[in-house]
């Protein structure tokens, strides 16, 4: 079928604009910050809706059951190891100055402050906002989002709410459950490798924790499941260019709310931190 | 069945386009479109790939909003409404997508029982209602699959039971024959008539089959023989009744090329039209 003559004018057009370094550079970052535009009026719709009902109940549960409950096999699994992996690289230290009954006090505040929350909110990431980004982005491709809004439903509060606060309730426990299991995993690998007795290590693990440092290690894991819910929604229902793109989406959910995660957990704990010191 | 939403029967159009413009990065899609649809009248939207045909659609049903230019629907002016009002005011709209756009991860029963179930009607009451929803489109035994499990046929065949579950006075059809064989596309063509002529819808129909618009002009379904007859049978001319009820507009380069009946269409002398008629 021949080009019609506003396709020929078109074309025409674009042949003769010019593409220069600036102009790319100015259309990344005018990008970048509608992007950011966006995400932020994602964020603010988002809250606005967690905290005024209706609420789907229905939909809160079935994704706490998939976040939740479905994520539970790879935090146990990789809470034990990482925690058996931390007491055999610091046990050989500690044991060259006759110090080896420490493992126990640097594994628990290594895991509840720090290691904890940000393994499980990277874990989480790479299962579920991936997996919200994917679901997400095939709803919109196949019109199941327009299709939602076209009878009368508003998407952030069926599709959105409902991930951000099931995640927002599960990372936490999750975080909860990887600090025990690591606990477990290091004192398995104390008794086996640093001829530790199993009361002594949970003593020492558990003298070394304060309020503080409990408080640090759930309080990051609420921001961090809002990073990673909202952020793998962002990417889900901003997809363009069809199956392809929603590939390309679910792997920049993956890698965007990673990054937001550990550059969060920098600046929370250096909050945490200061309000530990003036607080407690 | 009784409709559930207010009548529109004192607005007049039903839907109206004025100097509508709207476009993304590549440039405008519509340039000042300006065209209306009478109540009960159905309206066939013509056009190549990327006229604009879906994207007067979602302007209708204010899934999007123009640049400039006012759209009207039941005498509101969705143009500028606030997506609160507008999410409500979408219950009176049924949208039929090109695909069907069903929820695949529900049954078909849940699918058409959506709005029902949205506006918290009781669990006594939904059941008959998409029982006979999807009678209507002879897919009842359907009720427990899920999407994936029916044909494309079937499956827009079940976006038409959901589209017209609260009895919608304006229905919008984003190419429902699409990449459909033509038996099915008979089907789907003969359950728009019944919806038009037993329900007295409003029809803003996108497609790019003329003959699609041509079974809407010539054909009715008569409901006392319960089956599709020809216009110009039982009283009715071809050039009547029937041929002021489905006009066509023909969507090119981003304005309104041809506005007007079969009959003119189908007489018509310009190149560019006969491409359609071939």
């Amino acid at each position: 079928m021949a080009d019609t003559p506003l396709q020929i004018a078109d074309r025409e057009a674009k042949a003769e604009e010019r593409i220069t370094v600036t102009g790319v550079l100015v259309d990344a970052v005018k990008g970048a910050v509608a992007s950011v535009q966006e995400y932020a009026l994602l964020c603010g719709r988002t809250l606005y809706a967690l905290f005024t009902p209706p609420y789907y109940l229905q939909d809160i549960l079935q994704q706490m059951d998939s976040i939740g409950a479905g994520s539970l096999p790879i935090i146990l699994l990789s809470g034990f190891f990482i925690g058996a992996v931390m007491v055999l690289q610091t046990g050989s230290q500690f044991t060259r100055f006759g110090q080896s009954s420490l493992t126990g006090d640097v594994v628990a505040i290594a895991l509840v402050r720090e290691l904890g929350p940000s393994l499980t909110g990277l874990l989480v990431t790479g299962r579920c906002a991936t997996g919200i980004a994917s679901e997400l982005g095939s709803m919109l491709v196949t019109e199941q989002v327009d299709a939602m809004r076209a009878m009368g439903t508003n998407p952030i509060r069926k599709l959105v709410a409902p991930r951000v606060i099931a995640t927002l309730l599960m990372l936490p426990l999750l975080t909860a459950m990887t600090d025990f299991t690591g606990l477990i995993g290091g004192c398995v690998a104390s008794v086996f490798s640093l001829r530790l007795t199993a009361i002594e290590f949970w003593r020492r693990a558990i003298d070394a924790l304060d309020f503080a440092d409990l408080m640090q290690g759930f309080t990051k894991p609420f921001f961090f499941a809002f990073i990673l819910a909202t952020i793998g929604c962002y990417k889900g229902l901003t997809v363009r260019g069809g199956t392809q793109g929603v590939g390309r989406a679910t792997t920049q959910a993956a890698v965007l709310s990673s990054v937001l995660i550990i550059v969060a957990d920098a600046f929370l704990t250096k909050v945490a931190l200061y309000l530990a010191d003036k607080l407690f | 069945m009784q409709r559930a939403i207010p009548s529109s029967s004192d607005v007049n159009p039903a839907i109206k386009f004025e100097n509508v413009r709207i476009g993304f990065e590549e440039g405008d899609i519509l340039r000042g479109v300006t065209f209306q649809v009478q109540e009960r009248e159905t309206l066939v939207l013509l056009g190549e790939t990327g006229t604009g045909k879906t994207l007067s659609l979602k302007l209708a049903a204010g899934l999007m909003r123009p640049s400039t230019g006012i759209v009207r629907v039941l005498g509101k002016e969705v143009s500028s409404m606030q997506e609160r009002d507008l999410l409500e005011f979408r219950r009176h709209i049924g949208f039929v997508f090109q695909e069907g756009a069903l929820f695949d991860s529900m049954t078909v029963g849940d699918n058409v029982a959506y709005r029902l179930l949205e506006d918290g009607v009781k669990d006594q009451e939904i059941e008959p209602r998409v029982l006979e929803a999807l009678r209507f489109v002879e897919l009842e035994h359907t009720v427990e699959l899920f999407p994936s499990e029916l044909s494309g046929g079937m499956r827009r065949r079940v976006s038409i039971a959901r589209a017209l579950i609260n009895q919608p006075p304006i229905v919008l059809y984003d190419s429902p024959t699409a990449g459909l064989d033509p038996v099915t596309s008979q089907t789907i063509i003969a359950l728009i008539l019944r919806l038009r002529d037993v329900f007295g819808v409003t029809a803003l129909l996108a497609t790019q089959r003329l003959q699609d618009g041509f079974a809407l002009a010539n054909f009715r379904f008569d409901p006392a023989a319960k089956r599709v007859v020809h216009s110009a049978s039982n009283g009715h001319t071809a050039g009547g009744a029937s041929v002021a009820e489905t006009r066509f507009l023909v969507l090119r380069d981003g304005g309104v090329y041809f506005e007007g009946g079969q009959e003119e269409l189908s007489s018509t002398k310009d190149d560019y039209l006969k491409r359609f008629l071939v």
